[in-house]
């Protein structure tokens, strides 16, 4: 069992995501850096879709109530274990009782918790990431507890560490595919595109991010169609929208550009005011 | 039909979009329905989506495509080859609604800017037999084409942050049911008892595009006794198997 102490500012479970629903309506979820997320897995020898915690911005702590190995990658958020530094993408060794916390962040967003086994929240349509009205829970909260299993020796080989380039962060420039509706824009919305400098806006979250600057349009709507996380919406006041993993399944919006897969996961690593160019690849 | 035009679109590394030059239109959804079911059957790549919706179909791959156009090709043949011969039986739906001014909040606006009194807005909209086109925007929320001309009505400028679970709306020429609270710009004409989408099934939605659906109107008191069968699980919607 692990015990929240304190939530922080948003924590949940997530794995690499609920696929075959979204048919009916049911968003992909998963970890919203999916590098990382598989990272951690990894470097503890678990199946690259183990329910790991993924913890946002930090402000949150953490009990283990059995013993257990555990990684951390994703988001320097200053973690410590009994009030000392902890390093990220290495495998640590837990004692019960043993209290994480995560603190204020020095680089990224969204830090991922793995541990050995991965934990064992309830699955639910094929997957354990949280999602409102899907899952029970949709955010972890002050004295949830989370099941995972008991480590009964430490004598396997537990000093796994990898080196990890953790610029992929920092970059200032996204890549992009043009998207389905792309063709819509004219040159200079094109232009416009390719040179304006974004930010991201207070409202971003996990399911997605509007951005600051405006693009003018006066593009008719389209006729609702699948949008996917990593699709950018050009809405009618000019607002752009980067839909994120928690997206919903359809949109009405001109989806001008699609965001690589590790676009999006560098993009999970930033948040409010952060800002980026975007940077057009051929397919 | 074959002059339809179809046109296929990379849609980033991993899914490919298809959509064909027409809007809101069932002969076109039967010719989706079908292809979807084709590649479901044939393509041999590992998809992990279908994503239907009025004029468009969105294969999403498990893994990025090596040569995307290639992979267009390879859809391209299957259309050509799809066979209708395989229809899905196609269900009407039976759908309880309270219409009732309790749940129709805006029920009154409706009225009296159509020019319609409330039993003609009821009739009138439970009356029609609506095609479900797909499921999207929340789990469980059927897109339902057939809302008639006299019904229409404009979203609401600003969406309500509360809508109810059940709410049986109309925005523009849409009419549908919110599967759970959300927010939401559609103007509230009634309420259905019914679950809309259950997580505990293996089907968790059981409708499916194609199929057909009506509402048929109840009063306040039998609102109440069905959400009770609801939670109970022991109400079945009501439905008919329709001849092709």
């Amino acid at each position: 069992m692990l015990k929240v102490i304190s939530a922080g500012v948003y924590v949940t479970i997530q794995d690499l995501g609920r696929f075959g629903y979204m048919d009916v309506g049911v968003p992909a979820s998963g970890a919203m850096d999916q590098y990382a997320a598989k990272l951690a897995n990894l470097i503890l020898g678990n199946d690259q879709n183990d329910a790991i915690l993924e913890i946002t911005l930090g402000g949150s702590s953490f009990q283990f109530l059995k013993d257990s190995v555990i990684c951390i990658s994703g988001a320097d958020l200053n973690a410590e274990l009994n009030s000392k530094p902890v390093p990220l993408n290495h495998s640590i060794k837990i004692l019960k009782n043993s209290v994480l916390k995560f603190n204020n962040p020095v680089s990224g967003v969204r830090a991922y918790l793995a541990v050995k086994g991965g934990f064992q929240n309830k699955i639910v349509l094929g997957s354990r990431s949280f999602f409102k009205e899907i899952t029970k829970k949709f955010v972890l909260r002050k004295n949830d507890e989370i099941l995972y299993n008991e480590i009964n020796s430490f004598n396997i080989a537990q000093s796994a560490s990898v080196k990890v380039k953790q610029d992929y962060f920092l970059t200032k420039s996204v890549e992009v595919y043009e998207g389905p509706d792309y063709q819509m824009l004219t040159n200079q919305q094109k232009n416009e595109l390719t040179t304006t400098t974004f930010t991201i806006s207070r409202e971003n979250n996990r399911m997605g991010y509007r951005l600051e600057e405006l693009v003018p349009n006066d593009l008719d709507g389209i006729i609702t169609s699948a949008v996917l996380p990593g699709t950018i919406q050009l809405t009618p006041s000019g607002k752009l929208i980067i839909l994120m993993r928690d997206c919903q399944v359809t949109g009405g919006y001109p989806r001008v550009l699609q965001l690589t897969d590790s676009a999006i996961n560098a993009m999970a690593q930033k948040s409010t005011g952060n800002s980026f160019n975007l940077k057009i690849l051929s397919l | 039909m074959e002059t339809l035009n179809v046109t296929y679109k990379p849609f980033g590394k991993r899914a490919i979009l298809v959509q064909w030059d027409a809007d809101y239109d069932v002969n076109v959804l039967e010719i989706i329905l079908n292809f979807k079911n084709s590649i479901l059957k044939k393509r041999t790549k590992a998809i992990l989506e279908v994503i239907t919706a009025y004029n468009s179909i969105t294969i999403i791959y498990e893994d990025g495509i090596e040569n995307i156009y290639d992979e267009i090709l390879a859809l391209k043949s299957i259309y050509l080859d799809c066979d209708s011969s395989n229809i899905v039986k196609k269900r009407l739906w039976k759908i309880p609604v309270c219409y009732d001014p309790k749940f129709g909040v805006d029920l009154e606006e409706v009225s009296v800017k159509n020019n319609l009194n409330y039993s003609e807005v009821i009739g009138c909209h439970s009356t029609t037999i609506y095609t479900l086109y797909f499921i999207g925007f929340l789990p469980g929320f059927l897109y339902l084409g057939g809302l008639d001309k006299m019904l229409h009505f404009p979203r609401k400028k600003t969406p309500r942050l509360l809508v109810e679970k059940g709410a049986v709306g109309i925005g523009g020429s849409q009419t549908g049911v919110y599967p759970q609270e959300s927010s939401g710009g559609w103007n509230i004409i009634g309420n259905s008892p019914i679950q809309f989408f259950d997580r505990k099934r293996k089907e968790p939605c059981f409708a499916k595009p194609g199929d057909k659906v009506q509402f048929i109107p109840i009063d306040v008191h039998q609102h109440k006794e069905i959400l009770k069968l609801v939670s109970y699980k022991r109400y079945a919607i009501e439905s008919e198997v329709l001849d092709a």
